[in-house]
């Protein structure tokens, strides 16, 4: 790297830190936080650039989640971008307003540390959290690395304030693995960020020449109105992610693929499905299974609303058996994102076998061992041996 | 002094569907008469909400938000952090909240609000109730108050606790300003709002809101109920500012709490020893008054 500043710089952060970074590059200009681990480093790293004015902001010490989101809103309605982070129970404490923002178009971004939720209680990372929030109506990433976090902040305000979308978008890293690992991040130069991320203009604030009800009430003969235009919203939003993705790419060389990445899934037999930090790991299993020369291949769903359903009905076609790695589930049923893949499938004509594999619940690490695991089970289906189709991986007993 | 001829003929609030003799749509009305046309109203679900703004009926001619029953505190934080940081100071953000939105649930986001010193109006309107959802007891329904969910009975007489005291809890936070007020005291209500847009920081008013609906009175009492808490010593006008408080009316004489009392539904059941009871309560509350806040005047 050079000492061009348009080209930024490089930094050794955690998760946590280059989400804090990439906040601070979109110049939110009201940020609502209350602190909960893992999360809680992006409070502290942002309330040290407001201490020291390397972030104008008005920083409002909320004294709960819900009012975190009730301030984001607020502030989003007077015409503000706002920014807010939270956690597991934290995000569990604001759904109720998760609501109220995505139905209102509030384009509001949040990054969510995924942790698992009580009881029993446990500090450490599952996507349990997030996806019970999935029918709250807000755009779900996932992502990878601190590199991706930054990064996706970014593309979140892009994605949340599109004129197509205004819908708001969570940004979620999973806990400690993601949240707490330092990794090396580059940080964009604020002028490049600032020629990729305008100023926001809302279309959706208040306006005194010109006075608006919003959040009103809709009774029986208009509120399915404003549901179905939301569906609508998350439709299109499908295409502008992809739009940000590769205007983010040209611009700062890094692409990320858009709803989904596939990783040497060309001739590939069976596939896992991730999200996630697990991604990172199944790359490496891979890589060392396609050397001994086993046809295997990788899909990181980066986004779970909207979700791929196309996508998957492709890659249905082209694979003998798939794995969907979650982590979560659905008690009484399976893992969130397996049921989604599967009802995907369900339209596509031959259906490949899918196993879901229920994997790092609360922390629990999930080995390279455990993915040659599963994709040895994959092949095994893939050839007819009998597998249960839920299965939880790295169980005591 | 607010005078009725300089007030704009400006409506900000009209075309409402509350109950008649309902004293919630004067409050909004005068309210924002006061603070003019450059004011963001937050509403949590309550009565308020469901008697203005439904879609596609809005009722505001200023811009209005509708909000979750926990959050409009916080809320009110959000739009006044959103409009200073866009430079915007010549603006107004007003919460009104109903007893239930404001003591009970919405509590939490209120005194971190306050505690915070953010800038912003905040209106209690207390019909005593739970109204909106068929009149059930909160934590400000007067103690003796016959509700759907406190109902009077052979083995109860109603609400067996006293109202919370909201005021108290606001001069606990060393709010910038405070007040009690009453529908029936519009030019007292409306002299409160003005002091309010002069002072930065969290202005806090409670106002009670007579409920015919709920309380059990004719419409056209609404206004005489109002003066008849007063006047018996049940609610109070007063002010906290620079750390001190102010009674705004000091009755010389208390009325008999039963004068206030025989009027409503909500007490018919209420024996004489009750009433004794809510009298004594009261008689407790003013010697504290007294004690308080009245004894630099005996002096």
């Amino acid at each position: 790297m050079n000492n061009n500043p348009k080209d930024g710089n490089l930094d050794f952060l955690n998760g946590d830190e280059a989400v804090a970074y990439g906040a601070r590059l979109c110049r939110p200009q009201v940020i609502a936080v209350y602190p909960i681990t893992p999360q809680t480093i992006v409070v502290e790293k942002i309330s040290e650039f407001v201490a020291n004015n390397e972030m104008t902001c008005e920083y409002i010490h909320v004294e709960s989640e819900h009012s975190a989101m009730c301030a984001a809103m607020g502030a989003s309605l007077v015409g503000a971008r706002a920014f807010t982070a939270t956690s597991s129970q934290g995000l569990a404490y604001m759904h109720e307003m998760l609501h109220y923002v995505s139905g209102s178009r509030f384009p509001i971004v949040m990054m969510n540390a995924n942790r698992t939720l009580a009881a029993p209680w446990n500090i450490f990372g599952d996507q349990r959290d997030s996806l019970s929030q999935r029918d709250t109506g807000w755009i779900q990433a996932y992502v990878e690395n601190g590199q991706e976090a930054l990064d996706m902040i970014i593309q979140a305000y892009a994605i949340a304030e599109d004129d197509r979308v205004y819908t708001p978008v969570m940004v979620n890293l999973d806990g400690f693995v993601n949240t707490h690992t330092f990794e090396l991040v580059h940080i964009p130069a604020q002028e490049e960020v600032d020629a990729f991320l305008p100023p926001f203009k809302s279309r959706n604030a208040v306006d005194f020449h010109h006075p608006r009800s919003f959040c009103m009430t809709a009774s029986t003969e208009w509120n399915m109105e404003f549901r179905y235009q939301q569906q609508e919203a998350m439709d299109r939003a499908r295409g502008v992610i992809a739009e940000v993705d590769k205007g983010f790419g040209d611009r700062f060389g890094r692409y990320y693929g858009g709803m989904v990445e596939e990783i040497r899934c060309e001739d590939a037999e069976v596939v896992l499905v991730g999200m996630g930090s697990v991604v990172g790991t199944s790359r490496i299993v891979v890589d060392r299974l396609r050397e001994k020369g086993f046809k295997v291949g990788l899909v990181k769903l980066r986004f779970y609303r909207p979700f791929p359903r196309e996508y998957f009905k492709g890659l249905s076609r082209r694979v003998k058996a798939m794995g969907v790695i979650d982590r979560d589930i659905s008690f009484g049923y399976e893992g969130a994102v397996a049921s989604d893949i599967k009802s995907a499938l369900a339209g596509a004509g031959a259906v490949p076998k899918v196993i879901n594999f229920i994997a790092g619940i609360a922390g629990r690490d999930i080995t390279k061992e455990n993915i040659e695991g599963m994709y040895d089970k994959l092949f095994n289906f893939a050839r007819g041996k009998d597998e249960k189709e839920m299965q939880f991986i790295g169980l005591r007993w | 002094m607010v005078k009725a001829k300089d007030l704009t003929d400006q409506e900000y609030l009209y075309g409402h569907k509350a109950c008649p003799g309902c004293g919630l749509g004067t409050i909004g009305r005068l309210a924002l008469k006061i603070l003019g046309e450059r004011t963001i109203v937050a509403l949590p679900a309550s009565c308020m909400s469901t008697v203005t703004t439904i879609y596609p009926q809005m009722n505001y001619s200023v811009p209005s938000l509708t909000m979750a029953f926990a959050g409009t505190a916080a809320l009110l934080t959000g739009m006044s952090a959103g409009l200073k940081a866009q430079g915007i100071t010549d603006a107004y953000v007003l919460g009104m909240a109903g007893d239930g939105g404001t003591a009970d649930i919405g509590l939490q986001a209120l005194s971190g609000a306050v505690e915070r010193g953010d800038d912003f109006i905040y209106i209690c309107y207390d019909n005593e109730a739970y109204m909106n959802t068929g009149v059930q007891r909160s934590s400000l329904t007067p103690i003796g108050a016959h509700t759907t969910n406190s109902p009077a009975g052979t083995a109860s007489y109603g609400k067996e606790k006293a109202k919370k005291n909201l005021f108290e809890i606001m001069i606990a936070h060393r709010i910038p300003y405070a007040a009690t007020a009453s529908s029936a005291y519009p030019y007292d209500f409306m002299n409160k709002m003005e002091k309010t847009k002069r002072i930065k920081g969290p202005k806090f008013i409670h106002i009670m809101c007579p409920c015919p609906t709920g309380w059990g009175f004719a419409s056209d009492l609404t206004v005489e109920i109002g003066k008849l808490a007063v006047e018996t010593g049940l609610w109070y006008l007063a002010e906290y500012e620079n750390g001190k408080v102010k009674m705004n009316v000091v009755p010389k004489n208390l009325k008999p709490v039963e004068e206030y009392l025989k009027k409503q539904r909500r007490f018919r059941h209420l024996t004489a020893e009750n009433i004794q009871m809510v009298q004594e309560h009261r008689d407790s509350e003013w010697r504290l008054i007294r004690e308080k806040w009245l004894s630099s005047l005996k002096s």
